[in-house]
Formats: structure tokens, sequence, C-alpha cells
């Protein structure tokens, strides 16, 4: 009997040993960002770190502005959340509620498919047909750019929006649309008025996702953005994300630039931060 | 039947394990450096293992990196495509020769022009020429490529054209693979490259009437060429290991190997 206890006691202690592992990580990381972000921000200056328009970080006067890259990250986030949503909430509609078994298990199995893609795919493919593309149609020198980009997140977050829409849409119960229909509404008139009302904050949680997924991808994007500093002022601009501007310049750097990479690099986590609190809210808010 | 599969996997995963211990050496050289060098870098490494039979690692990770990696000791010879900064020789490092890489200047192939003077490539890309019809081309907007501020391929071109600082790009790419895609998809840019890792995707364009040939390289009258440099520690010896192959890449025995990856030998 006691060996028993003594026995549950170990193992109880191996999960919790298992289970500290992930939460450490995640503290050491913020603090290990903190502490290697905080000193460029200190000699540059929050406010000219934060506002500065100008990134020059290998020159000899070097100037380490990153509005240009936080504006390009919002932007281009935006701008794949609504190319994104729209297709991605209208497919999981038709997939929860009016595609037969047989479409709706290809379907989703497609779009799993789609989720497994590995970023530099993505990023290759865009680089080969998009930007040729968008050179061509909009009759452009060059179609590397903000717009090339913001239509690669916009397919990379489909899968995460359309899955997590489909399991809120699923959720609703049966019921709520059978009293609808029962009332005289046409099915059409069920699908938006009962049934995504009713899953609205499941969907809600899908686009922040699809945000957190956007804001963080730095490979497909630094394939088609151009990834010069510029301010994102035109949708053909090339232009330098938060994430590929860390990647980008990070294996050569040395020194304050290093150090500014690593401020950029907290600023990022900054805004995935946020996300992810945002979500956890709605997440939490639904649950109630 | 699932049991069955996951006992096979089991069993294969073990004997990749074992196999991965019993080809490893107890003596190793590790490089660390340019992503330029690759090719050379690793027909050398590739040829010196089997000679030898010391294993030999080789680490992309760029010219600044491999530098500080010899620096702080994390392996026994750095790569560097660029010469060093004196501040790095005053830190106790050593730069040897190894060969010579010309920087060819690419286009599409569909692009007229296929000769541009040093001072035309260096105003092109402060952004002084725009057109392609100023160089004797069409009538296009010149679509600049280059590479990420701290390649040794940027910095080698940059201090060759005198263009510091001074270069409007339109793209920054991270690879050299990536630049030549680049410029093969778009028949109105420019870029560079190793001649090293040049393909019949993009054209080279002759410098000042010269093209970038291996004896064009050596003999200097190519202009846009750069150092490739094994850089070790002033005053720390070698392993043994490592000065084998410090010994090897340097003499005559490794001449046919650095030319057939397409650099020029120094020594």
């Amino acid at each position: 009997m006691k060996n028993n206890q003594i026995i549950e006691k170990v193992i109880h202690g191996i999960f919790l040993m298992l289970g500290i592992i992930s939460v450490c990580c995640v503290l050491l990381i913020t603090a290990y960002l903190i502490v290697a972000g905080i000193p460029a921000i200190r000699e540059i200056g929050l406010v000219n770190f934060l506002t500065g328009k100008e990134w020059a970080s290998v020159a000899a006067e070097p100037k380490f502005g990153i509005l240009p890259f936080i504006l390009t990250s919002i932007y281009g986030t935006a701008g794949a959340i609504l190319i994104g949503v729209p297709i991605g909430f209208l497919t999981a509609v038709y997939l929860s509620k009016l595609a037969s078994p047989r479409v709706k298990s290809v379907m989703q199995s497609a779009v799993s498919l789609l989720a497994g893609i590995p970023s530099v795919v993505y990023g290759l493919i865009g680089m080969m047909v998009l930007v040729p593309g968008i050179r061509r149609m909009f009759d452009v020198p060059d179609g590397a750019g903000l717009m090339a980009a913001i239509i690669v997140l916009a397919i990379m977050i489909l899968p995460s929006i359309i899955k997590m829409s489909i399991t809120a849409l699923d959720a609703v119960p049966k019921e709520y649309e059978d009293a609808s229909l029962a009332l005289g509404a046409t099915s059409i008139e069920t699908y938006f008025r009962v049934s995504v009302p009713a899953a609205k904050s499941g969907i809600a949680a899908a686009v922040v996702l699809g945000v957190g997924r956007a804001i963080g991808e730095a490979m497909a994007v630094m394939m088609v953005a151009g990834n010069a500093p510029n301010m994102p002022d035109s949708l053909f601009q090339s232009v330098r994300f938060l994430t590929t501007a860390v990647a980008g310049e990070m294996s050569y750097s040395s020194g304050l630039q290093q150090q500014a990479l690593f401020s950029i690099a907290l600023v990022l986590f900054i805004f995935i931060m946020v996300i992810n609190i945002l979500l956890n809210f709605i997440l939490k808010r639904e649950k109630e | 039947m699932k049991r069955v599969i996951s006992i096979v996997m089991i069993a294969v995963l073990a004997i990749c394990m074992l196999t991965g211990c019993g080809s490893k050496s107890s003596e190793t050289v590790t490089t660390d450096g340019s992503t330029s060098m690759e090719k050379v870098i690793g027909a050398l490494g590739e040829a010196f293992q089997e000679d030898t039979g010391i294993s030999f690692t080789y680490n992309p990770t760029g010219s600044g990196s491999g530098i500080q990696a010899v620096q702080e000791g994390r392996c026994d010879i750095g790569l560097s495509s660029r010469d060093l900064k004196d501040e790095e020789k005053e830190s106790g490092l050593t730069a040897t020769v190894l060969a010579y890489d010309g920087i060819a200047i690419v286009v599409n192939p569909e692009n007229q022009v296929s000769d541009l003077s040093l001072e035309d490539i260096a105003k092109i890309y402060k952004g002084e020429i725009k057109n392609w019809k100023e160089v004797g081309g069409k009538d296009a907007e010149i679509v600049l490529i280059g590479r990420e501020a701290g390649s040794g391929t940027r910095d080698g071109f940059e201090s060759i054209t005198g263009t510091e600082e001074a270069c409007q790009y339109r793209q920054e790419l991270t690879s050299t693979g990536d630049v030549i895609t680049t410029v093969s998809q778009n028949p109105d840019a420019i870029g560079y490259a190793s001649v090293a890792a040049l393909n019949d995707t993009v054209k080279a364009l002759t410098v000042d009437g010269v093209a970038a040939t291996e004896d064009t390289i050596k003999d200097g009258s190519y202009v846009v060429q750069r150092p490739f440099v094994l850089v070790t520690k002033t005053d720390t010896e070698l392993s043994e290991a490592a000065q084998k192959f410090f010994d090897f890449a340097t003499s005559t025995d490794a001449n046919q190997i650095i030319s057939d990856a397409g650099v020029v030998n120094a020594n």
C-alpha cells in the first residue's frame, strides 16, 4: 500500500516536471527578450526607436527607427485579414451548414493540407508565380512588395480561420436552427441570422488567431515583400515587416545593431502577447 | 496492427540512432561562416574527409557570424568572403586568402544590355541612372536587386563600386539563390551574385568590356572581385585535424577542387 503511494507521488512529480518545462520556456524567453531588448531601446531612446522613420543599421551613422516595420506589420496583417476573413468565414459557413458530407470531408482535408504546407513553400510559390504576376497585371516595375505579402498572408491564415469557425458553427445547438426554420425562415436566413450570431465569439477568436499567425510569419513574407526598409505608403512598395527585419539581418549583425534587432523582437513579442490576451479574453467570454 | 507498426518504427529509429553513433569520428574540423563559400568549402571538405577520414562540418551562417564564431572558439576555422577589418585583425585574428571570387553583375536574359562600366553600375545602384534606355537598353525602369545589410556579397559589391550606404535597393534578399531567381523572373531587374553561383537563367554582364572569367579575375582585369578568406586565431594553435585541413586547403593539391567550384585559387 505504501509502495503504491510512493509510486503515485513519483509519477505525479514527473508529470509536474514535464509541465514546468514548457512554463519555464515561456518565462525564459520572456525574460531573455526583455533583458536583451531593453539596452538598445535605452541607447536609442524609446520615442526615437518607435517613431523613427529611417532604418540604416550598418551605416556609418546608424539610424534605428522601426516605424516603417511597425506600420508594415499592421497594414500587412490588416490587409490579410480583410481578404482572408470573408473568404475563410464564408467557406466555414458553407462547409458547416450547406455542404454535403462528401464535399465537406474532401474540402476539410484540403484545408488541413493547406495548414500543413511549410511557409517556405508559400514563399517560393509567391516568388515564382505571384510576384511576376503582380508585375504584369498592374504594370509596375517589380511585383515584390506589400501587396504580394498581403496575398500570401491571406492564404496562410485561411486554414486557422476556417477550422476555428467550423468548430464554432458546428457547436450551435440544432434546436436553434430548427426553431428558426419552423418559424418560416429560409435556410440561408437561418444560418446568417441564427447560427452565425450564436457562434460569433468563436468566429471572433478565429479572426484573432489569424491576426496572430499573420503578424508572426517571417519566411514566406521575406521572399515576397522586397525587404527594403521603406514606409508602406503604397501597395506596391517594397517593405520590411517586424519579423523579416529581425530574420533578415540577424545572421550578420553585431553590436548595437544586434541589440536593436532584439528590441524589434521584443516589440513583436508584445504585439503577439496582446493578441493572445485578446484571444483568451474572447474564449473565456464564450465559455461564460 | 497499430502496435506492430509502432514497434517496427521504434526499431527503425533505434537503428538510425546506432548508425549515427557508428559514423561519428573522434576528430572533427568545424568551419563556420560565409554562405557564398558554400560550394568551394563543401568540395574541399568532402575531398578532405575522403582522404583523411577526419569528419568535416560547415555551418553556413554568414561572414560576420563566422568571424565571431572563431573569435569565441565555437569553430576551428572561420570563413569570410571579405577581408578582415583592422579592428578584427587587432582582436587577434589572422586572414589567409583561399581564393578569389568574382561578383557577377546579372540581368535577365531578355535584357539587351550586355556591358556596363563600373561607374554606370555605381550610378545605377545609387539611383542616378533610373532607366535602361540611358545605358543602351529599352525604355524601362531599372529594378535594383541586392542583398541584406551585412551580407559579404553586398559588402564586397558596395565597397568595390563605391556605393556604400547609397544603394537604392528595390529588393533586399537574403541569399544568392533568391537574387538569381528574382532577376530571372523580372526582365528589368539587375542584381549581383557570386560567379560560382551563376546559371543560365540569368545573363552576366561584362564590366568595362571584361567578362568574369578565371583569367580575368586572377589577373585583376575584372574589377568586381573579392577574396575568400580562412580566419584563424593568431596566437592559438589549430587542433591537429584543423591544421591538416588548413594545409590541405591552401596547398596546390586543392587548386583543382577550388577552380572546379567556380572560383579562382590564390595559392
